[in-house]
C-alpha cells in the first residue's frame, strides 16, 4: 500500500510540474533571472502549492497516516552551518541549469544524455555527502571512544 | 526567455501542493524529492520501495501527458558538459547537506511555517538568482 501511496504521489507530483511548466529549466531559470524578462509564474506555483500543503498539514497534524503508524514531521529547529551552506551550494547549482531535483527526475522520461548526465551526477553528489557524513559520525565515535577510555584511566 | 502564465502554475502548484498532503496522509512522510531519492540510491535505506515508485509515477506523468497534449520535449541545457556535471553535483550534495531542496524546503518546510526551511528557502532562492544574473547579465550570457 506504501508503494501505491508513493506512486500516485509522485504522479500527481509530477502532473503539477507538467502542467505549470516547471519541468522546462528555462522557465525556472526565467523566474530566477529577476534583472531581465521575469517570470512570474513559479511564485503562483509556490503560493497555490503552499495554500493547498498548508491548509491540509494544518487539517491533518495529529492524524495517523492511513498506511504507517506516524507522520514523521522533522523535528529540527535550529538553522546551523549545514543548513546555510547546503541551501547555498544547492542553490548555486539550480541557477546554473534551472533544475532541482524533482523536475530533474521527472524529464529522465526525455532520455535526453544531457538531463541523464546531470541526474547521474546529483546522484553522485548525495552518495559524496552520505559516505562523508557515516565517516564523519564513524571518526567522532572513535574519539568519543577514546575520550571515554582516557577518563576512566 | 519564458511568458507569465499564472493560470497554469496556479493549478501546476495546487497539483503539488495536494501531492505532498496525500504523501503525509497515506505515508506519514514529507514529499521532499532530494530526501526520497537520496534514500533511494543509499543501499542503507530500509524503506526503498515506496520510494522508487513515487519516482515511477513522477516519471510517468509526463508519458501520460502526452495523451491531453503535453508535447514531450528534451529540456534546454548548457552546451557545456562541466556546466552540467557541476551543477547536478552542486545540486545533489547541496541539497542533502542543508536538509532539502525546493520541494522538501521550499513547499512542504514552508508550508509547516519551520524556521529551517524559510532560511534555506530564502538562501538558495537568492544564490539561484544572483548564479543566473552573474550568468545572464555579467557575463553576458
Amino acid at each position: 500500500m506504501l508503494a501505491i501511496a508513493g506512486l500516485i504521489c509522485g504522479f500527481v507530483f509530477g502532473w503539477g510540474l507538467l502542467v505549470s511548466g516547471m519541468m522546462r529549466p528555462e522557465k525556472v531559470l526565467g523566474f530566477l533571472d529577476i534583472f531581465g524578462a521575469w517570470d512570474a509564474s513559479l511564485l503562483v506555483l509556490m503560493a497555490t502549492s503552499l495554500v493547498v500543503s498548508g491548509i491540509g498539514f494544518a487539517l491533518v497534524k495529529e492524524r495517523r497516516p492511513l498506511f504507517a503508524p506516524k507522520c514523521l514531521w522533522p523535528d529540527k529547529t535550529a538553522i546551523d552551518a549545514p543548513l546555510v551552506a547546503g541551501a547555498a551550494l544547492f542553490g548555486i547549482g539550480w541557477g546554473l541549469c534551472g533544475l532541482c531535483p524533482g523536475p530533474a527526475l521527472e524529464n529522465l522520461a526525455t532520455l535526453s544524455p544531457r538531463l541523464i548526465v546531470f541526474v547521474a551526477a546529483m546522484a553522485l553528489g548525495m552518495t559524496v555527502h552520505d559516505v562523508w557524513q557515516r565517516r564523519r559520525s564513524a571518526a567522532r565515535q572513535r574519539r568519543d571512544q577514546v575520550l571515554m577510555a582516557g577518563s576512566d584511566g | 526567455m519564458t511568458n507569465f502564465t499564472p493560470i497554469s502554475a496556479a493549478i501546476g502548484g495546487a497539483l503539488i501542493g495536494l501531492a505532498a498532503l496525500l504523501l503525509m496522509l497515506s505515508t506519514g512522510r514529507i514529499a521532499g524529492v532530494s530526501g526520497i531519492f537520496g534514500g533511494l540510491i543509499n543501499p542503507a535505506t530500509p524503506d526503498r520501495g515506496w520510494r522508487a515508485a513515487f519516482v515511477v509515477g513522477l516519471i510517468a506523468a509526463p508519458l501520460t501527458g502526452s495523451l491531453f497534449g503535453y508535447v514531450l520535449t528534451e529540456p534546454q541545457m548548457p552546451a557545456n558538459w562541466a556546466v552540467i556535471v557541476a551543477a547536478g553535483l552542486l545540486v545533489g550534495f547541496g541539497s542533502r547537506l542543508g536538509g532539502g531542496c525546493t520541494s522538501g524546503h521550499g513547499i512542504c518546510g514552508v508550508a509547516r511555517i519551520s524556521p529551517r526551511s524559510l532560511a534555506a528557502t530564502a538562501i538558495f532562492v537568492a544564490a539561484a538568482m544572483a548564479v543566473v544574473t552573474i550568468m545572464r547579465h555579467a557575463l553576458g550570457g
